[in-house]
């Protein structure tokens, strides 16, 4: 059951992945992304970690496709979706560049042979675990974090308001 | 049972194709959306560690990754948002102020 939730959920992510890096339409692109955001929640949820995955689906699916789409349609970008494509030597050498990437990283993850999942532990990815945990051990990097979003949010909204010449 | 290699291999794989998008895209909203795509292919592998160490730390990383995430999305939006407003494009080709 696992696994066949977890092949599907792989197909999807990949699938919609391709989407988003080869589609001309930026707009059909996000939409991709938002698929593989939430096929990404799916996979965290087979992982057991259900707070993570709700956070990703709300957070990410949520809040920051919004805002993409948003900020795509506000500009109107679907005239000039792909001004013109990346040059050739570019657009032939980056899937090469990435693959040997891939096979890199994906080698050394592959031997460095992670134990097998064990039996999900009590209480394992829940609100509860996660968030005690947060305000416990991690109470300052979590402050710090939180000062970061002010930070952005100031930043985001001082760049965005300010009158170019 | 999964196998947790093959979870770590699709991260592997979801990442190289952010990288194939930032390296061969020329919009910087489809840029951004593939550093996004790369973050979480980051996130997954975090997750998969999570599982496999049982503990609660991991979870908390992608946590952070998260709202980092969410700022980098922010900010990065704005300065899209003003480019647009004073070169009229936002194809990267076009915006080399800081190229010599």
């Amino acid at each position: 059951m696992e696994r066949i939730a977890f092949c599907v959920l792989a197909v999807l992510v990949v699938a919609s992945a391709l989407v988003v890096v080869r589609h001309k339409n930026p707009v059909v692109a996000a939409v991709a992304l938002a698929f593989n955001l939430v096929g990404v929640a799916g996979l965290y949820m087979v992982l057991h970690a259900q707070f993570v995955g709700l956070l990703q689906v709300i957070v990410y699916a949520g809040a920051i496709m919004v805002l993409i789409l948003f900020v795509i349609m506000l500009l109107n970008l679907l005239e000039e979706a792909e001004p013109h494509p990346a040059g050739t030597f570019q657009r032939w050498l980056a899937p090469v560049a990435a693959a040997a990437f891939a096979v890199t990283i994906g080698s050394a993850l592959w031997r460095s042979n992670p134990p097998a999942f064990p039996p999900v532990p009590e209480g394992f990815g829940t609100a509860a675990s996660v968030g005690r945990e947060l305000f416990t051990r991690f109470y300052y990097p979590f402050e710090a974090i939180s000062l970061l979003l002010i930070v952005a949010m100031i930043g985001a909204v001082l760049l965005s308001k300010r009158r170019l010449p | 049972m999964i196998d947790p290699r093959f979870v770590l291999l699709l991260s592997a794989l979801l990442f190289a194709l952010g990288v194939v998008g930032v390296l061969t895209r020329r919009g910087a909203i489809t840029i951004l959306m593939c550093v996004e795509l790369m973050l979480n292919a980051g996130n997954l592998a975090f997750i998969t560690f999570a599982r496999s160490n049982g503990g609660p730390e991991a979870q908390i990383y992608v946590f952070f990754i998260m709202t980092l995430a969410a700022a980098e999305a922010a900010v990065g939006l704005a300065i899209v948002i003003a480019l647009f407003r004073l070169r009229g494009t936002t194809d990267v080709d076009e915006i080399n102020l800081l190229k010599w």
